[in-house]
């Protein structure tokens, strides 16, 4: 199979990359479907535009992102066939075709799962089905088991999905560069020139190293500044809150002003409809958020302005060993009036698991990153950076707790702590 | 609070031990599959199916001191045991765990091992393609294990009385 060219290569400018080429008509066409533009719709760092309003960036803008440096790391491998490259490549553009609106908290409250979204999407009755199955009737099963990491060629996975990939180098570049942060770069350049083929995954040239070490170091860095920022987490709790508080609603047959039909497939128990789950998109979800403010359900209503107009629930460190202030505080939020279910919430890292570096010793599942050495023999990188071994394996534990500071009583800051 | 810590604690404090960070995975995955009310997102890896989630929880768990972790030499490579203390079974007295009738099924998954369970919870992940697509899947992802069709045959079987003692 011999992949079609477009007539003259097209390009995209992007602010990280400078430019995306795309040659394969299969990817132009790509960029094309319903499915794909839905992406344009759905920030990539969902709430975190609350702490770092630059982050208003989209998983379209990602998703190619990750497709050019996919491109670029491709163009070099020639034990690659041109099928196979074009496998990469559109394994790269669709992989996070699955997500939708705040999925994060999304999946958490309604239990769905991006991953299982976007292989129904690849495999299920849509145009990207239709535009990959031009290639072969197979090919939409492929690439959907590349991105579910499940495709015999563990090298083609490993360029998606291991420790240092093309998905985590762009998120990391691209998240940075609209966070305004200076954490997340590092030398792709030097990374991507130094790239060649181990065995089973892609190695990296020893001379590149402190590239390496530094694409690490941005990835801690991004989490605890970032990802983990404890504004974002709180603007997160008010979500998850608010989704919960519709769906009960909903179950006890609530009468809504304005009935949110894109979301009762997700507050019912059953699977959702791939067309449902299509529909729904941030501005939607939004729309409803904005709508709920007017509700006469005054749980709902205050959350939903507290979402809107950035109103979040302040925090304070907790040491989960005290755990009887936990209950001592339930007792307080109700004899305040304020219901705990949705104004009192523990968080913790492994709600957003920080994936840090892991050296891939024995019984660990992920593939460690591997120096090639100048006489041909390959290194576990840890063993041969001091930087990486300081913080690979290392856990930083982050507790908090979440509460709306304006309504609560003297005795409830009293056992909390705060003046 | 730490509701889902609190299920792997139930977990630990049921069966006593579990030796092995792959054998507590699997474990969780296909009791969840079982549809015990385990929340975590898990993804296929090296051995399976694996959530990170769950290593995070673990490793919190350790650290609040309530399971001990000890890693346990076993000539070329080691192992790590978990098991409960009484710190976690004091806090375990302050949460409500439902996981059901949870022990008897993972008794029986405890006392297999490692191995067989990352085989079993492959079958799971795959259930819903056809039997020979997963044996070809497993031959060709879990190529180095060596599964004969024998154990595959065994893990269908597991999965079936599985299935029907829940």
């Amino acid at each position: 199979m011999t992949p079609t060219l477009l007539e003259e290569e097209k390009v995209f400018k992007d602010p990280v990359h400078r430019y995306i080429h795309v040659r394969y008509k299969t990817i132009w066409d790509l960029i094309d479907t319903p499915e794909f533009q839905r992406l344009r719709r759905i920030r990539q760092l969902g709430t975190t535009m609350f702490t770092f309003h630059g982050a208003e960036h989209s998983r379209f803008n990602h998703s190619l992102g990750v497709y050019e440096i996919m491109r670029r790391i491709v163009t070099k491998l020639e034990v690659l066939t041109e099928e196979e490259r074009l496998l990469c490549l559109c394994s790269a553009l669709l992989h996070d075709v699955g997500h939708g609106p705040f999925s994060h908290t999304f999946e958490k409250v309604f239990k769905t799962d991006h991953e299982e979204w976007t292989r129904r999407i690849i495999e299920g009755e849509t145009e990207i089905r239709r535009v990959l199955s031009e290639v072969s009737a197979d090919f939409p099963k492929k690439v959907s088991e590349v991105i579910g990491k499940t495709y015999p060629n563990k090298m083609i996975v490993s360029l998606i999905s291991s420790q240092i990939d093309a998905d985590r180098m762009d998120y990391l570049l691209r998240d940075a560069y609209y966070t305004g942060v200076n954490y997340g770069n590092f030398d792709i350049e030097r990374i991507l020139r130094l790239m060649r083929p181990a065995e089973e995954q892609i190695a990296i040239k020893y001379s590149g190293m402190h590239a390496v070490e530094d694409y690490i170091v941005s990835r801690y860095q991004m989490y605890w500044q970032v990802y983990f920022h404890p504004v974002t987490r709180s603007a997160e709790v008010i979500l998850k809150k608010l989704f919960q508080r519709a769906k009960l609603l909903y179950d006890c047959n609530y009468h809504f002003r304005i009935f949110p039909e894109p979301l009762v497939p997700f507050f019912k128990d059953g699977p959702a409809k791939l067309r449902q789950y299509l529909d729904l998109d941030e501005a939607t979800v939004i729309y409803y958020i904005r709508e709920w403010k007017r509700e006469e359900d005054t749980i709902l209503s205050d959350l939903a302005e507290r979402f809107m107009n950035r109103r979040l629930f302040k925090y304070i460190q907790y040491q989960p060993l005290d755990y009887l202030m936990w209950t001592d505080l339930q007792g307080l939020f109700e004899d305040a009036g304020l219901d705990p279910a949705y104004y009192l919430e523990f968080d913790s890292p492994s709600d957003l698991p920080y994936d840090f570096y892991r050296s891939g010793e024995e019984e660990e599942e992920r593939l460690p990153i591997l120096l090639l050495m100048p006489d041909g023999s390959l290194e576990e990188l840890s063993r041969k950076s001091d930087i990486v071994q300081s913080i690979s394996g290392k856990r930083r534990f982050d507790h908090k707790l979440y509460f709306p500071e304006d309504r609560i009583t003297d005795e409830i800051r009293k056992r909390l702590g705060v003046n | 609070m730490l509701t889902e810590h609190a299920k792997v604690l139930y977990l630990l404090d049921t069966l006593g031990e579990i030796v092995g960070r792959k054998k507590l995975q699997k474990m969780v995955y296909i009791s969840q599959k079982l549809k015990f009310d385990f929340n975590q997102r898990f993804q296929f890896h090296f051995y399976g199916p694996y959530s990170e989630e769950l290593t995070v929880m673990t490793e919190e768990l350790c650290e609040l001191g309530f399971i001990e972790e000890n890693q346990q030499d076993k000539g070329n490579y080691s192992v790590y045991q978990y098991a409960i203390t009484e710190k976690g079974r004091d806090f375990l007295h302050h949460v409500h765990v439902n996981l059901g009738n949870i022990l008897p099924i993972a008794s029986k998954l405890n006392d297999s091992s490692s191995r067989f369970l990352e085989l079993l919870s492959t079958v799971f992940y795959f259930e819903q393609l056809s039997r020979e697509e997963v044996e070809e899947k497993i031959f060709t992802l879990k190529a180095k294990s060596n599964y004969s069709h024998g154990e595959i045959s065994e893990a269908y079987r597991w999965l079936q009385e599985l299935r029907q003692s829940c």
